[in-house]
């Protein structure tokens, strides 16, 4: 083994994924990536929601960003009028829960803009979703410098799982992962598998897919075809809510403009990869945001040996290239993803086509 | 969006009704921030001293006239990037990331010819973020063409990583030393001075030439009519016998030499790169060929409005005490109206004609196949 990893370049590498294997196993790194995918997974959520019943959805981003902001006023004003000491579980404030609430209730007024716009006025969907990602953007930014806060509500904090479970050897890291994190990664998973169910085993899913695939054909058979597209654009704002009131609620406690940067095409993508299955989209956000997790790896565990000395070596010499290398993987990886799947990826066939019933004359 | 308007006054009626929906909206917004802001009272007539304001700051003087047309520069550049993409069925949001290639380059290249006599450092400097902008716009045509990858997503990506390269190597390599935060060192002669006691430079005559330009190159080119042939329908462009692949990669690499232009213009303005260069511009653009209905005319109408707004912003937040990002509330509620054109017609009880609706097919989603 110790040859094989003296070979110039190859052994590099070996060393490298020895690295990563140990540290996503032993370095406490797993929450962390759930964390990052987190908001990445409930943007895809919404996608796979208003995909696969054939509605482009490019606006996730500001709907996300939108949820973000209004989570952050709305959980601050609760606080300032109701200030309430931290519950135990999780943190849990009357201010927080308030602003998930509102963050939901924001991503699905959003989503019902992209709904009218793209199946009622029949609009593009993707200039639509652009309209809204400039809208949020815009908004949320003249809000922000208007009232600049300079408090805040707090966050969710993080369950800490009993020690004897996390130091499970083997499978103890996988434990950690998904329990020593805030309530809203938490749930990622349990919504994931619920829509993933439903989209496949239930009334509704077939109707979803069916109108995703074959809209005439689905309305022929009685679908209401305009109903359920809106029914699913609305559920879709709900993921998106709550990924912004994560950004603002869980991973920070402040707002920034434009905090999102770009996690919404990330979520798309994230979708694309997944093949438009709530499962396959998780995946691909952990892949893709574990490529950003390494740059905090390497920061709390350095690797030994020369791969250590080289790593150091490059931040020494060129510290904000070395930094923004591992902030933009996930970009790269969504470019390269999108490159290299899109093609064998194939999206529901009425994806963006807005439908318009026959008249009856 | 292959065939001209009929007629021009039904073309401009329905953008011209959206700003004026978006300015009434936007006064909604302006009376809550009196409310909320810091002088805390409820006045009505706020919006009209704030839009006084704004018309006062962009035409008031000659002064605020030059601003409007500084502004309005690389919002011509950037409206044709967005605008000529939308032409071939192509919706480029990635200006803001070939604005900032295109300014690094020609910062780069002018700090060589830093020296060299005005009238050969400024074009090749300029000539240096041309190309560097169409590189930036090559890479999600050719993805587009021989991958499917959806250019909107590209794009997006593309900014950020671009972003995250240029700044790091300012950081890293190009920081020159003497100053408070990272910058490249001096374009020297490269850099566009205000002529005539004004702030107007050069670089306008270069953007109100790119126009007519590429007017004349939609309408009047084989080129042009390949483009707009791809854009309506790329699989008839393909069995008469054109190139939709070919097609595509050009016209992002051409929207990208725009927005790389715009984004020289912008840095030799002012003389270095620096490390946080913060612009809006490239997101202005989409507004831009939206606006102006991705006609090059329209741009320069289009443009010339934005810029305007842009120019006049600051004095309206200092007398009105309205934040400058009120004019970004104000885009996005105009593309809000623009895209549901049926509903201002409907508002206006205005005839729908067969232009209305028009951008309602302009892109194609990921679903649909490459062809060529």
């Amino acid at each position: 083994m110790d040859a094989l990893l003296d070979i110039p370049v190859l052994g590099f590498i070996l060393q490298f994924l020895v690295y990563l294997v140990n540290v996503i196993v032993n370095g406490h790194i797993a929450p962390i990536i759930l964390g990052l995918a987190t908001p990445i997974a409930l943007g895809a959520l919404c996608g796979v929601l208003n995909e696969r019943s054939g509605v482009v959805n490019i606006g996730i981003e500001g709907m996300m960003l939108f949820s973000a902001y209004i989570a952050f006023m709305i959980a601050l004003l609760v606080h300032q009028a109701f200030p309430a000491e931290p519950s135990s579980v999780f943190g849990t404030t009357p201010a927080l829960i308030m602003g998930v609430i509102a963050a939901i209730a924001a991503g699905v007024l959003i989503s019902l803009l992209h709904a009218w716009l793209s199946i009622s006025v029949r609009a593009d969907q993707i200039i639509s979703g652009t309209i809204i990602n400039i809208t949020a953007l815009g908004l949320t930014s003249y809000l922000n410098r208007l009232i600049q806060p300079f408090d805040s509500a707090g966050t969710f904090e993080s369950f800490r799982p009993p020690a004897a479970l996390v130091n499970l050897p083997g499978i103890g890291w996988l434990f950690e992962m998904f329990t020593a994190v805030g309530p809203i990664a938490m749930s990622v998973i349990v919504f994931v598998v619920i829509v993933q169910i439903l989209l496949f085993r239930s009334r509704w899913g077939l109707r979803t897919r069916a109108v995703g695939e074959h809209p005439k054909a689905a309305d022929t058979v009685g679908i209401n075809v305009i109903r359920l597209r809106y029914r699913n654009v609305l559920m879709g704002g709900v993921f998106a809510g709550l990924a912004g009131a994560y950004l603002t609620l869980e991973a920070t406690g402040s707002f920034q403009n434009n905090m999102t940067a770009g996690r919404g095409f990330i979520a798309l993508a994230a979708m694309i990869f997944g093949r438009w299955t709530p499962l396959g989209a998780f995946g691909g956000a952990l892949l893709f945001m574990a490529s950003q997790a390494i740059g905090v790896a390497i920061r709390l565990a350095p690797p030994a040996s020369d791969l250590g000395a080289f790593l150091a070596g490059i931040q020494q010499t060129y510290p904000s290239m070395y930094n923004n290398f591992f902030t933009g993987l996930p970009y790269l990886l969504t470019i390269i993803v999108l490159a290299g799947v899109v093609g064998r990826s194939i999206p529901p066939a009425a994806d963006g086509k807005p439908y318009e019933k026959e008249s009856s004359t | 969006m292959i065939s001209r308007p009929r007629s021009y006054a039904g073309w401009v009626l329905v953008p011209a009704l959206s700003i004026l929906l978006a300015l009434l909206v936007a006064s909604v917004l302006i009376i809550a921030s009196g409310v909320i802001g810091r002088q805390r009272e409820l006045d009505l007539l706020l919006p009209l001293v704030a839009y006084r304001s704004l018309l006062v700051g962009a035409f008031g003087n000659l002064r605020g006239i030059a601003n409007t047309i500084v502004a309005a520069t690389p919002l011509m550049l950037t409206g044709l990037a967005v605008g000529v993409g939308l032409k071939a069925g192509l919706f480029n949001i990635g200006a803001t990331g070939q604005v900032l290639l295109g300014g690094f380059a020609a910062a780069l290249v002018g700090t060589q010819v830093a020296d060299a006599p005005l009238f050969i450092a400024v074009p090749v400097a300029m000539l240096g973020g041309i190309l560097a902008g169409a590189l930036a716009g090559f890479i999600p045509g050719f993805l587009k063409a021989f991958t499917g990858a959806h250019e909107v997503v590209t794009t997006i990506m593309l900014n950020a990583l671009i972003q995250l390269i240029v700044s790091g190597l300012v950081n890293d390599i190009f920081r020159v030393p003497g100053f408070s935060f990272a910058r490249t060192a001096t374009v020297g002669n490269a850099a566009l001075t205000g002529f005539g006691g004004t702030t107007i430079h050069l670089g306008a005559i270069f953007a109100f030439v790119c126009i007519p330009l590429s007017y004349w190159l939609l309408w009047r080119t084989t080129v042009g009519f390949e483009i707009r042939a791809v854009g309506a329908n790329p699989t008839a462009a393909l069995y008469a016998g054109m190139h939709p692949r070919r097609m595509m990669i050009l016209t992002m690499s051409l929207c990208g030499a725009f927005a790389g232009l715009a984004g020289a213009i912008e840095i030799l303005r002012l003389g270095y790169y620096p490390a946080v260069f913060g612009t809006s511009i490239g997101f202005d653009g989409i507004t831009v060929a939206l606006l102006g209905r991705a006609d090059p005319v329209g741009i320069l109408f289009s443009a010339l409005l934005l810029g305007a707004m842009r120019a006049g912003a600051p004095l309206m937040q200092i007398e009105a005490r309205v934040p400058v990002e009120i004019i970004d509330v104000i885009q996005g509620v105009i593309l809000i109206f623009l895209a549901a054109e049926i509903v201002v017609r409907r508002i206006f009880r205005l005839r729908t004609t067969p232009e209305a609706g028009e951008l309602q097919t302009i892109t194609r989603t990921y679903g649909e196949k490459v062809v060529g």
